[in-house]
């Protein structure tokens, strides 16, 4: 029998049952490193993301010493990698020992210096450019990362494909092809036009950003005032970018997308802006393709894409011995290493004219003498651009607005709009 | 069993010494033979009432701890300027709320929600019940084929998202290359809104439909097999069977079941979040659910005490359809059912 008052009873209990499933389905996730091992070894983790080249340093460490163990945690991109860490700086637990952290987001995170250890040390005084190592100590003083690497960029190309669309091959011709953006999205149009179906540049988003960079106050100016809806120069390569895409430069593709990870091996484009850590990545995605190569240019001089620190969070158990660790892994000698590894090019000053550098060849890239290029290439950046603390969330917001108008879903003048709309929301 | 009723004697001692200055004595003398024994009886009848939940507070402390406290914890920031980072700020009364209404990507959110939920929920309440039924079946090696159906659910949701990623790339993804083998024009998985809601949904209804139809499978089970014989003799076919007898018969579970799909549907986010690499659902949030929105508020915008009102929010949209669904489910039960008046069984 159902009573009215059973019914009742019945409807209550699922109502509560109803309000505890919604309450309680939201989980977590916790934290797994006790900071020893089983042999009552200390154990370090470093977290960074895509190609550090750290691989085999961190193997190196562990042979050397007898206490510590060394883990490294890749993230796959840097936005990956800075949610886990704003997570957990925010719960005040489970960050790793030391945490790498992406030029972009460093003023931001800047802010927040005190959750970080002051690594300032007597011995590694004057070992970074002199810019590098201002930009990662505080006001009063403190050293709150070690710089790894900077981004030079160069221009990374399929020669086989310009063969293909009657281009010149060698990289010193090429070199004299791409002297400013005009002429090397000129050269970009007649190569469309010639080989169909393979785009020039990779994505929209990365040529954008290679642009942005080299505009010294973008999104933020001095006092990290946000000048982005108002500045010209934003506008401009917005509408370069979008007007090329309109021309099938572009492949239309998101970078770091799954697409345009299987792009590189689909003769999906031709050219890419290469800053020193994309030739690892390069050399990952298009495994087993040839004809890659890297010229020693960057259309409008010079410019620095990314970059990174090493940080030792102040809530790790071993500050101590991660600091060492941090020390020792962006010593001059052991960043040479790295640098043959996946390329990041040093920001340490003695590893610049070092001949294991300036010698290096790669031969992925045809041989190329990636050293003595990207060396040039640094040379030939004229200022860092500025970057305050919201420089990441307008940058996101600027490439969706451009991926809207590769994908169709906007024109160019609603995608400006839209994006003047999301500055607005960031505040 | 001891240690219970000696903790409930103080209770009882108090109760009875109150008693007295009230004067409310004399009726009471009448119906209790003696001190000492009233105690007993009045003890007794207390274990009796209490006893059974004392056992059952566990559950409910921990919810209490672990489920209100975390609710009224959100409320409480919900309410303040509160950075991810910087930490609580001022007291801002209904702003938070405020300017998550005014905010165009709520409402875009909240769409998708709807829209994700709709495609995923419904085929998959159903296809699991079809599912079920099929299973209650007298199959060959049927264990084989009931543990087989709850394989997707053992594999974790971000290796689904990695595999379906790569079925549902917009160029080189493996279900536009059938598409384009049978001659039809390729789908733009990640770009065009209603594509991206179903392929979403799918990696959610292969994740959950298993699941379902083993709760759904385990009611069917109970239902007397006598029923059944009498149905057939009465000439009434497998499907007529299925849909007049066992749907009907299993009711509480497929509320049961609608009722948690719901919710899970309502907060989808994994699949969705994962669906690309930035982690916003799309370029044009075509596939941002709400509690991706509150992510995002949260953890790139860093503004904890927006993220917290747009949970609040989505707590309240829950609880609503829940209980509509509820409502509705009942209902259509009881219409198609033998009785309006609820004299079934």
């Amino acid at each position: 029998m159902q009573t009215p008052k059973t019914r009742r009873v019945r409807l209550a209990t699922s109502a509560m049952l109803a309000l505890t499933l919604a309450t309680t389905a939201a989980a977590c996730g916790g934290g797994d490193d006790e900071g020893t091992t089983a042999d009552g070894k200390i154990k370090l983790t470093v977290a960074t993301f895509n190609e550090f080249g750290y691989e085999e340093l961190i193997e190196e460490y562990n042979a050397m010493q007898d206490d510590v163990v060394v883990e490294q945690k890749k993230a796959g991109t840097a936005n990956e990698h800075q949610d886990n860490l704003y997570t957990k700086l925010a719960a005040g637990s489970g960050l790793s020992d030391i945490e790498a952290i992406e030029v972009d987001w460093w003023s931001a995170l800047m802010e927040q210096s005190d959750a970080f250890v002051d690594l300032s040390d007597p011995e590694v005084e004057g070992r970074w450019l002199d810019w590098k190592t201002e930009a990662a100590t505080t006001p009063d003083g403190a050293l709150i990362g070690y710089g790894t690497d900077i981004g030079p960029e160069g221009i990374c190309y399929r020669a086989d494909l310009f063969e293909k669309a009657g281009l010149p091959t060698d990289r010193e011709e090429v070199a004299e092809l791409f002297g400013d953006w005009d002429s090397y999205f000129e050269a970009g149009r007649e190569f469309v036009e010639k080989v169909p179906g393979t785009a020039w540049y990779d994505s929209s988003g990365g040529t954008a950003q290679a642009m942005i960079n080299q505009v010294e106050y973008s999104f933020e100016d001095e006092d990290n005032t946000v000048i982005a809806a108002d500045n010209p120069e934003v506008k401009e390569v917005f509408e370069t970018i979008t007007a090329n895409a309109a021309d099938g430069l572009s492949t239309g593709l998101t970078q770091w997308s799954e697409d345009w990870t299987a792009s590189f091996q689909d003769d999906g484009f031709a050219t890419m802006a290469c800053p020193g850590w994309m030739l690892g990545v390069i050399e990952g995605n298009a495994a087993g393709v040839e004809g890659w190569d890297i010229a020693n240019v960057f259309p409008g001089g010079g410019g620095n894409w990314g970059g990174s620190y090493l940080t030792v969070p102040a809530q790790g158990d071993h500050t101590e011995e991660a600091k060492e660790l941090a020390k020792w892994l962006t010593a001059p000698e052991q960043q040479i290493k790295a640098f043959e590894a996946k390329g990041t090019f040093p920001s340490q000053v003695e590893a610049l004219d070092d001949p294991a550098l300036t010698g290096s060849t790669n031969a992925f890239f045809n041989d190329a003498p990636t050293g003595e290029i990207l060396a040039d290439r640094a040379e030939a950046v004229p200022f860092i651009a500025h970057k305050g603390p919201k420089f990441a969330d307008i940058n996101t917001a600027f490439q969706q607005a451009i991926q809207r108008v590769d994908e169709g879903q906007e024109s160019a003048d609603e995608a400006w709009d839209s994006f003047l709309a999301d500055i607005e929301r960031l505040g | 069993m001891k240690a219970g009723s000696t903790a409930v004697e103080p209770v009882g001692d108090t109760g009875a010494s109150s008693v007295s200055p009230t004067g409310s004595r004399s009726p009471r003398k009448r119906r209790d033979v003696g001190p000492r024994p009233a105690w007993r009886q009045r003890l007794t009848l207390l274990d009796a009432k209490v006893t059974p939940y004392v056992f059952v507070s566990p559950f409910f402390v921990l919810f209490l701890v672990v489920g209100m406290f975390p609710l009224g914890y959100t409320a409480w920031v919900s309410i303040h300027d509160w950075g991810l980072l910087s930490g609580q700020g001022e007291f801002n009364g209904l702003d938070n709320y405020r300017r998550v209404l005014e905010d165009r990507y709520f409402w875009n959110a909240l769409r998708n929600t709807f829209s994700i939920f709709v495609l995923s929920s419904v085929p998959q309440v159903l296809i699991a019940l079809a599912l079920a039924g099929l299973l209650d079946t007298q199959l060959r090696a049927r264990t084989l084929w009931r543990m087989s159906v709850l394989l997707p659910f053992v594999v974790a949701p971000a290796a689904v998202a990695l595999i379906f990623g790569n079925v549902f790339g917009d160029r080189y993804g493996l279900a536009n290359e059938l598409i384009q083998w049978i001659g039809l024009d390729p789908i733009r998985w990640h770009v065009d809104t209603l594509a991206s809601h179903v392929a979403i949904a799918s990696m959610v209804n292969w994740r959950w439909t298993g699941y379902n139809a083993l709760i759904l499978l385990a009611a069917m089970q109970a239902v007397p097999r006598d029923v059944y014989e009498s149905a057939a003799l009465d000439g009434a076919g497998r499907v007529r069977q299925f849909v007049s007898i066992t749907v009907p018969m299993i009711r509480p579970t497929v509320i049961f079941v609608i009722i948690t799909s719901t919710i899970g549907g309502l907060q989808i986010f994994a699949e969705p979040r994962l669906f690309d690499t930035q982690g916003l659902g799309g370029a044009d949030r075509q596939y941002q659910t709400l509690t991706m929105y509150l992510w995002e508020l949260g953890w790139r915008v860093r503004d904890l005490g927006m993220a917290s009102a747009v949970a609040w929010l989505l707590f309240l949209i829950i609880v609503v359809f829940a209980l509509l669904n509820l409502f509705l489910s009942r209902r259509a039960g009881s219409l198609k059912g033998l009785n309006r008046k609820g004299g079934r069984r």
